[in-house]
């Protein structure tokens, strides 16, 4: 079993302007992005699942020269709506540090 | 050698701070140009609203003051984009009139332009009705209603206004809510350089040393040539490798190869990242797709009433094993209570934030069944109409969070421990994105107005 929180080198969430969430997890070397990509594991349905979006919802893009994959969805409450949690959106990404890759 | 601008950003924002070192060491470079950006839609809707800076006076002034001193000593530029952190009147106001200050104080003299980015309601209005502003981010269509509720809105500008601005002879150019990367964008092109490596130079320079490891809020040095862009922080504790360049075009954007400025779209699918040094990093085969259509941003917030909040704490096992009857009730006993002296439930909204269960990701959630061994919380109400009833309800919230019976309530003297006397908070005025539109334009400087003036 290998966690995204062991193989990742980055794994962070950030405001895209003040109604979308963007989502990056960046590993080390061009392997080891190869062996997750292969995987198939990281894809907009798991973000859709995570994040309780629709699927559609989420634009998922693979960066192959940062080694990086990004998901960028709306957020659950404009930032600084009332109800916002997150103004900055920089604490979203802890649902995947434990999501199992299967590398 | 093949021409190149050399381009000094001295930290992330203004006000940021950065080590003086790291200017000098910049500054022995010969740069063309020294800037830095001003600020950021990121801190949320309350700067715009307000009208206060992100960053306070004080750091401004540090910041402000070392780099006119650099810019005036080398004659060369000093650029700053999105003054006051929102880029509105007053906040391009403030750092024109620090400016101001600090040449009287120190005796510099330069000819400035303040470049304006706040609009005109009325013009805006015009523009919906001819049908050249869209929806960004599935917003609803911009409507006379929205504008008028807004507080301010504020365009968003690309290089062009830079460009006027210094080719009228500018020595400091402040402006109003532009684009990140468009000071840099526009010095590239003043010096007939290509837009793509321009405006990937801004994408890095707007950010000061964030490209760099370890990160800090520190300066940036570029180069930019005909087809490419090297950078390297002038702090040698810093360096930017490869994948530090690499990872930063995935910072704040939807996407990390297709980022959307005024006028055009820089991809960067193809970029290519190498060292140059175990210091500095050339970037190459960014690509600039000029739009059809040149189009602004415009950011606007409305108010959304008054705030008050409150903070506590338990620390009873009883009341955590049934935390969520416990606010039930509460949330019943305020709604009586605020009734009995005349606020009707619809007059505000009441929060109460669990921090040790879901403070932080709210419904998305995923851990839902932790018993912690104590809890937080933050009590909020935002009344509609002032900040006299916020308060009032607030103060009702808290009490019933004090005082409300459970069923096997041993701690009878109180349910939660507050850190602060008083504990109530009157945080006031309380704003919300209401515009995140776009604007086309058939001038790409005809928001943005420019006075000058000989300091």
């Amino acid at each position: 079993m290998t966690l995204i929180r062991d193989a990742a080198r980055v794994c962070k969430s950030k405001n895209a302007g003040p109604f979308e969430l963007t989502i990056d997890v960046v590993f080390d070397d061009a392997e080891t992005f190869r062996r997750v990509k292969a995987t198939g594991v990281l894809c907009p349905a798991l973000f859709a699942r995570l994040y309780n979006v629709p699927e559609e919802h989420v634009l998922f893009t693979p960066y192959d020269a940062a080694f990086a994959f990004k998901a960028t969805l709306p957020r659950l409450v404009p930032s600084g709506d009332f109800g916002d949690t997150d103004v900055y959106g920089c604490q979203q990404h802890a649902p995947l540090l434990d999501v199992d890759l299967p590398i | 050698m093949s021409k190149e601008i050399r381009l000094l950003s001295t930290s992330a924002i203004l006000g940021y701070g950065f080590p003086e070192a790291s200017l000098k060491a910049g500054l022995d470079r010969d740069p063309h140009v020294i800037g830095v950006d001003g600020g950021s839609v990121d801190p949320g809707p309350h700067y715009l609203g307000s009208g206060k800076p992100f960053c306070s006076p004080m750091a401004i002034r540090r910041d402000l003051r070392l780099m006119l001193h650099a810019a005036i000593d080398k004659k060369i530029p000093m650029v700053i984009g999105t003054c006051g952190g929102a880029g509105g009147a007053p906040h391009l106001a403030l750092v024109v009139s620090m400016v101001r200050e600090i040449a009287r104080e120190d005796g510099l003299h330069f000819k400035m332009a303040a470049i304006h980015a706040e609009q005109d309601k009325a013009e805006l209005k015009r523009r919906v009705v001819a049908g050249t502003i869209s929806s960004l981010a599935h917003q609803p269509p911009l409507t006379d209603a929205t504008i008028d509720r807004a507080t301010r809105i504020v365009g968003m500008m690309g290089p062009e206004p830079f460009i006027t601005a210094l080719d009228a002879g500018a020595q400091v150019v402040l402006a109003g809510r532009a684009s990140d990367p468009a000071p840099w964008a526009a010095a590239v092109t003043r010096a007939q350089l290509p837009p793509a490596p321009g405006w990937y130079a801004g994408k890095m320079l707007e950010c000061g040393a964030t490209p760099a490891i370890p990160k800090g809020h520190d300066s940036l040095f570029v180069t930019v040539r005909d087809d490419h862009v090297e950078c390297e922080p002038t702090n040698p504790a810093r360096r930017c490798t490869p994948l530090s360049i690499a990872n930063h075009s995935l910072h704040e954007n939807s996407s990390p190869i297709h980022h959307i400025e005024p006028g055009g779209m820089l991809d960067t699918s193809d970029c290519r990242f190498d060292a140059v040094s175990d210091r500095a990093v050339r970037i190459s085969g960014m690509r600039w797709n000029p739009a059809d259509q040149y189009t602004v941003k415009l950011e606007g917030v409305e108010l959304a009433g008054y705030r008050a909040i409150c903070v506590c704490g338990t620390r009873d096992p009883m009341l955590i094993g049934r935390l969520d009857h416990f606010l039930d009730s509460v949330r019943g006993e305020v709604s009586t209570k605020a009734s009995a002296f005349g606020v009707d439930p619809d007059a505000y909204q009441l929060g109460i934030r669990v921090y040790g269960r879901d403070g932080v990701m709210g419904a998305r959630e995923p851990c839902r069944d932790a018993l912690p061994h104590e809890l937080g919380f933050v009590i909020e109400v935002v009344a509609h109409d002032n900040q006299e009833i916020a308060s009032a309800v607030l103060g009702m919230a808290r009490t019933n969070m004090l005082h409300t019976d459970f069923p096997g309530r041993l701690c009878r003297e109180g349910n939660m421990a507050f850190p602060f006397s008083p504990s109530d908070i009157e945080v006031g005025p309380v704003y919300r994105f209401s515009v995140f539109h776009v604007a086309e334009l058939d001038d790409p400087t005809e928001l943005f107005p420019i006075e000058y003036e000989t300091v």
